[in-house]
């Protein structure tokens, strides 16, 4: 009987010595997702209550926090720009040939009809420094082995209080996401489709973002080309460019 | 007998004067009250009809389940077929399509940069088709404050408080920062051609006047309309055929599963107001239940006290043989009388203060500032054919009904008793 119980205790505490912390896992998914500098192409396809459109864009991205994006398609929304510098985020529309920051109630508008917002867009990508995390379990997601992560807010202003995430055991990578607002209520999910692996980096290629309160299919995102640590001219991230 | 009855009325003010004059004040003040609600609730009615709701109202069906947050995305598509439709199967009724946007006003300063933003509530009507009844159900041309009206395409209207907020005089460009029907940043630059003040809280606040071309295209809404408004030529609104209309026109799409498939509402219904127009019409049953229970009461105190002073001479009406119930209707026919005159007095002196109100009218826009119902800030009166008629039921009533119970003594008199009292 002891013995029985020696080595139940002992294989539970390997096992326990084997599991990361929620905190140690959700730094190595920063360190997989996010990358200094790229340029990606991206299309969209946001299925609506009556239609599905497809969006077109190319981003150029540098130090997480600074992105300059150009819509290519379709016409209507063609020479659309946008820019983000740290926490500000600005538009131009050739149609206005006018430069018009987006701030306070407009950062929770959809971004071009999509299932993400502005404010989703303004988001720092490194988790750890928004949430704590903890390993609240263990899942075989779209065939592959997982830990479920509860992550908390570290501030009180951020757009989703809570967060669970389905982090791919080896490639790091979260496959799943539900966001939830404080009082509980889920606001929005994330499932990857598609994940390809760039200069040892494995990146999400397709991905289904859905807005729960809102109607609609989702948006599924797709990556269609992209280069990690581009060189890119520090003249796209300025205001002048967004005119160019 | 009527003549008799009627000299002794004259003859004898202590029997008249004071039921008159109390009757006379509870009727103006029924009149008066009633021409109020009346004014204020056609104003409501008016008010909701032509900006907001129309007499009634073609919208999607999932537009209409969420109607109040104006979902452009579930627009009606394909309106100039619906139009035509609408206009061949009901012709006596104008029709036309509007949208309504909410955004954000940005003024750009002299290096296009923003300088100031406010958010609007807009509505996008149709101005520059040749014949559009819409210059008249807003009533534009008088609303301008500064500027003129729409001519020209990419122009628009904003409210006289709005333009002051945003400091920017007409002839000056604005963009408009609104979602397309499918949820994408919508910018487009308008040159404000005039400034408007309607009169009413909820639109002056912060509106924007658009073409409705403009806004199709703005909005990506080619061939789309958020709902197709309908009015009654005279601009009343007649309830019953709003009704029978609506039933005819949803007939059609009763069975069509389809959530975009058009639907019609009438104003009652579709505008909320329906609680509203059972509480008034409520309200204004108590007001008259109130007037002739409170007036019954006064004219029954008044009639026992009568009775008390013509206590001798009922007794020697009694004592000559005249039969009770003859003095008692002589008694009513009397108080008839006393009704009618206290109620044509109260009717003509109501009238006159509800004719002063319909013409000067009470100005509450200072209590309607967060308000966000459809009301004009001067809250008129309105007289109309029942105003002559409204006093005479409660006003007749209430000396009748005081009179019935005062007179009841009558029946108390022993005939044997009659000469002892009068002897006394």
């Amino acid at each position: 009987m002891k013995r029985i119980l020696f080595l139940f205790l002992s294989s539970t505490v390997m096992l326990l010595a084997q599991t990361p912390s929620g905190d140690e896992i959700l730094k190595k998914v920063d360190r997989n997702m996010v990358t200094e500098n790229k340029i990606l192409i991206s299309r969209m396809v946001i299925h609506g209550r009556r239609e599905n459109r497809t969006i077109e864009a190319k981003s150029w991205q540098r130090h997480t926090n600074e992105a300059f994006t150009e819509y290519l398609a379709p016409p209507r929304e063609q020479g659309t720009k946008m820019l983000k510098l740290k926490d500000n985020l600005w538009t131009y529309s050739p149609s206005t040939d006018r430069i018009i920051m987006i701030s306070g109630h407009m950062l929770r508008q959809s971004v071009m009809g999509s299932d993400l917002s502005y404010e989703d867009m303004m988001e720092d990508p490194h988790l750890p420094n928004l949430y704590s995390a903890k390993v609240i379990g263990e899942e075989i997601f779209h065939e592959r082995q997982c830990w479920i992560l509860e992550l908390l807010a570290k501030k009180e202003d951020i757009a989703y209080y809570r967060r669970q995430i389905w982090v791919d055991k080896s490639r790091f990578i979260a496959l799943k996401e539900n966001l939830y607002a404080k009082s509980g209520m889920l606001l929005k999910t994330m499932d990857i489709r598609e994940v390809i692996e760039v200069q040892q980096h494995w990146i999400a290629k397709s991905v289904l973002y859905k807005d729960v309160l809102k109607d609609g299919e989702g948006t599924e995102f797709f990556v269609d080309a992209i280069v990690l640590d581009a060189a890119i001219s520090d003249y796209l991230f300025s205001k002048a460019a967004l005119k160019k | 007998m009527i003549k008799f009855l009627f000299k002794g009325l004259l003859r004898d003010r202590s029997r008249s004067l004071f039921p008159v004059l109390i009757v006379a004040a509870g009727v103006v003040l029924t009149v008066f009250l009633h021409a109020w609600i009346n004014g204020a609730w056609t104003s409501v009615i008016q008010s909701t009809a032509h900006y907001s709701t129309g007499h009634v109202r073609v919208m999607t069906k999932a537009y209409s389940k969420e109607k109040d947050q104006r979902p452009n995305d579930l627009a009606l598509l394909g309106i100039d077929t619906l139009m035509a439709e609408l206009r061949h199967t009901f012709p006596d009724m104008l029709w036309t399509p509007r949208i309504t946007f909410g955004g954000l006003l940005d003024i750009p300063d002299s290096n296009r940069e923003t300088r100031v933003q406010s958010p609007i509530s807009g509505l996008s009507v149709d101005l520059l088709t040749q014949g559009s009844p819409e210059w008249k159900i807003l009533n534009i041309r008088n609303a301008i404050v500064r500027g003129r009206p729409i001519q020209n395409r990419n122009e628009m209207l904003i409210s006289e408080e709005l333009a002051q907020r945003l400091g920017i005089q007409p002839g000056q460009i604005a963009t408009l920062i609104s979602s397309t029907m499918n949820g994408s940043m919508a910018t487009a630059n308008f040159t404000i051609a005039g400034t408007i003040l309607f009169g009413v809280g909820a639109m002056d606040r912060g509106a924007v006047i658009a073409d409705f071309a403009d806004m199709q295209q703005v909005l990506d809404m080619q061939q789309g309309a958020g709902e197709i408004l309908g009015f009654f030529p005279d601009d009343f609104y007649h309830e019953d055929r709003a009704t029978i209309l609506t039933s005819t026109f949803n007939n059609q799409y009763q069975n069509s599963s389809n959530q975009f498939a058009p639907i019609m509402a009438y104003l009652r219904n579709d505008s909320g107001l329906s609680d509203y127009l059972d509480l008034i019409s409520l309200f204004s049953n108590v007001i008259m239940g109130v007037f002739l229970f409170a007036m019954s009461i006064v004219l029954w105190n008044a009639g026992l006290t009568g009775s008390l002073r013509r206590y001798g001479e009922m007794g020697v009406r009694l004592a000559i043989g005249e039969e009770k119930g003859h003095i008692y209707r002589s008694m009513i026919t009397e108080s008839l009388m006393v009704g009618f005159a206290g109620s044509l007095i109260g009717t003509s002196i109501g009238l006159a203060f509800a004719y002063y109100m319909q013409v000067k009218g009470f100005n509450i826009g200072g209590m309607l500032r967060n308000n966000s119902i459809m009301i004009d800030n001067i809250v008129r009166a309105q007289v109309t054919p029942l105003s002559y008629f409204v006093g005479f039921l409660p006003g007749m009533l209430a000396t009748v009904c005081g009179t019935a119970l005062s007179g009841v003594g009558i029946y108390k008199r022993q005939t044997s008793q009659l000469f002892k009292e009068l002897e006394t």
